[in-house]
């Protein structure tokens, strides 16, 4: 059968989007979105719903067409090309398996339609590599949600493409099932050194998996790079409360002086390392992150070097690990604290006056709008990387 | 019923003992069979044993001598050596309307079911809407369409698609046109039920996998419509072969099918055993070709 040819001679290559664009009618989906995604690494595209990530994840697998923009695999545009006769295989958010085929012809099907006949060997490799041998002759409503997510994997893997695109493949999954496929999927991943291309909202998610992150926003990319690089020093606002949570501070910078950008903030004077700050002149967020902030009982235990700001405990909640407190200002903002249950830390009630303290290396200054007023996080949610 | 209505009042000696009641649970279902097994027994399973006498009566008995049962077999034989033609014509004109109803309304249920959005059941109650006339009526309609006079004969032979003499009414083709046209609603409706609940997604996973357009059709598409095509090819294909309206309005004695064989030994030369006879080798005939259909179609493989 020699209807369908696919590209895969061609040594793979570096995945790169070059000014992609999607628009739909006056919406505008994917905003000339350009970046690289390095051949056998694990990328992350992280946003939340409606941000452009499926749409972008569709369009390298041809299922969308760009309105303009180029989809490159090594040097080849691939962005016009059918989705058939494209390298790249995809694992839907649904899983889509074949319900009229049992686990073994879903496995084998994209073999067969490029002609191999001999399937037999590498479904039962494929099978085997997700943990599900034996299962071969079962129809997919027979198996449960993350056994068909599994055969989903395998179905796409047992091609070899040259680029593996997930769209949010463990959404459907509980919790617990979901931490076991994600060590999983990067047990898979490293064993078979295909890139994967990974769509999620969750954020642990691909902190966990991915070597690269993009956090996407309203079709752009706000920030790209390694995962505890974008955590611990994020480029925007946005970034910095979508992945994780952070104290930002209303402040106003005023210019790098000695390796230091001092910082004005309601009344008081901070400053933070110059290498820590994306702007260093004007309106600007100070931030902390809420682990990175200490609570003392008074200005004196603050250690030399640090900096600090007293206000009033509002709410505790004790969730085992640590306690999340919640500060009110004297300007009435609320800042979030995760103290460590560590056994050293004093407690403190709510309503009693606590001194929080930071080193100014931990904090990060990031541009704000003017007139924008203070971004913390006052929702307790669960804390990033928190052991459950 | 009160037994339905029995609060369980444990050991009491009021109560009825378990087995008893659960005895009247048990007849319950059969209770709600009985009207329609009576309806059954009374208008199909006692007429059908009727006819079968009636197919074994002495073929020299007439309406004036009257008829009797002398299991007289030899009626069978008889029947398929006189009318095997028919026979044939009956399920050659039905396969040849299928096959047309199926070129035809295979992709009509594709498009509305897939492709027509908001039109979605505007078209259906365009393929429904000709039923809410008599059947009769519309092959009349067509009787006219298709008559000698016509305006459609007249612009098929102005274009020379017919010769000047050339006709349409009375021939085969006529027939098998009005058999596609009376039931395609049958083989359209089941076909859109089936391909409407087709998941789209199974098709981009078609295509992320390699499959052209045409492959994915014949490996996802096609085998996940098969319960709806199986049930409207069978809901087209046994009325249209036992059909007689059609040749009878627009086609000849020479296209006459077994229905109207039977018709004509019932209604008018009351020869009541070889019309009973035919229409016992029709039903034999029938659900035969529905047995091998189903065996070869395989449809329990289907979800």
């Amino acid at each position: 059968m020699g209807g369908t040819t696919v590209a895969r001679e061609t040594p793979a290559g570096d995945l790169r989007l070059a000014n992609l664009t999607k628009r739909f009618g006056i919406f505008t989906a994917v905003d000339d979105l350009t970046l690289t995604i390095p051949q056998g690494s694990f990328f992350a595209l992280l946003g939340a719903s409606g941000c452009g990530k499926t749409t972008t994840l569709r369009m390298i697998a041809g299922l969308e067409e760009p309105t303009s923009g180029q989809v490159l695999l090594g040097d080849r545009d691939i962005a016009r090309l059918r989705p058939y006769k494209r390298p790249v295989n995809t694992v839907f958010q649904s899983y889509a398996l074949f319900p009229h085929l049992d686990i073994f012809e879903n496995v084998a099907f994209g073999l067969r339609r490029r002609g191999i006949r001999q399937v037999d060997d590498q479904v039962a490799r494929m099978l085997s590599l997700v943990q599900l041998d034996g299962y071969g002759r079962r129809r997919p409503a027979q198996l449960s949600g993350g056994q068909q997510q599994r055969v989903a994997l395998a179905r796409a893997l047992i091609n070899h493409p040259q680029v593996l695109l997930l769209d949010e493949p463990l959404g459907a999954l509980d919790l617990k099932l979901r931490r076991q496929m994600q060590i999983e999927l990067k047990r898979i991943q490293t064993e078979v050194g295909i890139t994967f291309v990974h769509v999620t909202h969750d954020q642990e998610e691909a902190m966990t998996m991915a070597d690269t992150v993009a956090v996407m926003n309203a079709g752009r990319i706000e920030q790209l790079g390694a995962p505890a690089d974008i955590y611990e020093f994020p480029a925007t606002a946005f970034v910095a409360n979508f992945l994780g949570q952070s104290n930002l501070l209303a402040a106003e910078a005023a210019g790098t002086a000695g390796g230091e950008v001092p910082v004005t903030a309601h009344g008081a004077r901070y400053s933070v390392p110059a290498d820590r700050a994306r702007v260093d002149r004007g309106p600007a967020h100070l931030g902390v992150r809420p682990e990175k902030l200490h609570l003392v009982g008074s200005a004196d235990q603050v250690p030399a070097g640090h900096q600090h700001l007293t206000g009033v405990v509002s709410d505790a909640s004790y969730v085992g690990v640590s306690t999340q407190y919640l500060l009110r200002t004297s300007w009435g903002s609320e800042l979030s604290v995760f103290a460590a249950n560590s056994g050293t830390t004093q407690r403190f009630a709510v309503g009693a006056e606590a001194v929080a303290h930071w080193d100014p290396r931990h904090a990060f200054l990031l541009p704000r709008e003017p007139g924008e007023d203070d971004r913390t996080s006052p929702v307790l949610d669960e804390p990033v990387g928190a052991p459950s | 019923m009160s037994a339905l209505a029995h609060v369980p009042t444990g050991q009491s000696a009021a109560a009825p003992p378990p087995s008893a009641r659960r005895g009247r649970h048990r007849f319950l279902p059969y209770l709600l069979l009985l009207p329609g097994a009576a309806w059954l027994l009374l208008f199909f399973a006692l007429p059908l044993v009727q006819l079968a006498a009636a197919s074994l009566y002495d073929p020299s008995g007439s309406l004036s001598t009257g008829y009797a049962l002398t299991f007289a077999f030899g009626n069978y034989p008889d029947a398929l050596a006189a009318y095997w033609p028919q026979f044939v014509r009956s399920f050659g004109y039905a396969a040849l309307a299928l096959v047309l109803a199926l070129l035809m309304g295979y992709p009509l249920a594709y498009a509305i079911a897939q492709k027509a959005g908001r039109w979605k059941n505007l078209l259906l109650v365009c393929v429904v809407a000709p039923m809410f006339t008599s059947f009769l009526v519309r092959t009349l309609a067509w009787k006219t369409i298709l008559s000698d006079n016509g305006w459609f004969v007249g612009v098929l032979r102005d274009v020379h698609l017919l010769a000047p003499d050339g006709r349409l009414l009375a021939t085969p083709f006529a027939v098998v046109l009005g058999l596609t046209y009376n039931f395609l609603p049958f083989l359209v409706l089941p076909l859109y039920a089936s391909l409407e609940r087709l998941d789209r997604r199974l098709l981009e996973a078609a295509s992320d996998l390699y499959a052209s357009p045409v492959r994915a059709f014949r490996r996802v598409t096609l085998p996940l419509s098969m319960p709806g095509l199986v049930a409207g090819t069978l809901l087209f294909f046994i009325p249209a072969s036992g059909d007689y309206i059609n040749a009878e309005l627009l086609g000849t004695p020479n296209e006459y099918m077994i229905g109207n064989v039977i018709d004509s030994a019932f209604l008018v030369r009351l020869d009541y055993p070889q019309g009973a006879a035919l229409s016992f080798l029709l039903m034999a005939a029938m659900l035969a070709v529905v047995f091998v259909y189903l065996r070869r179609a395989g449809t329990e493989e289907v979800l």
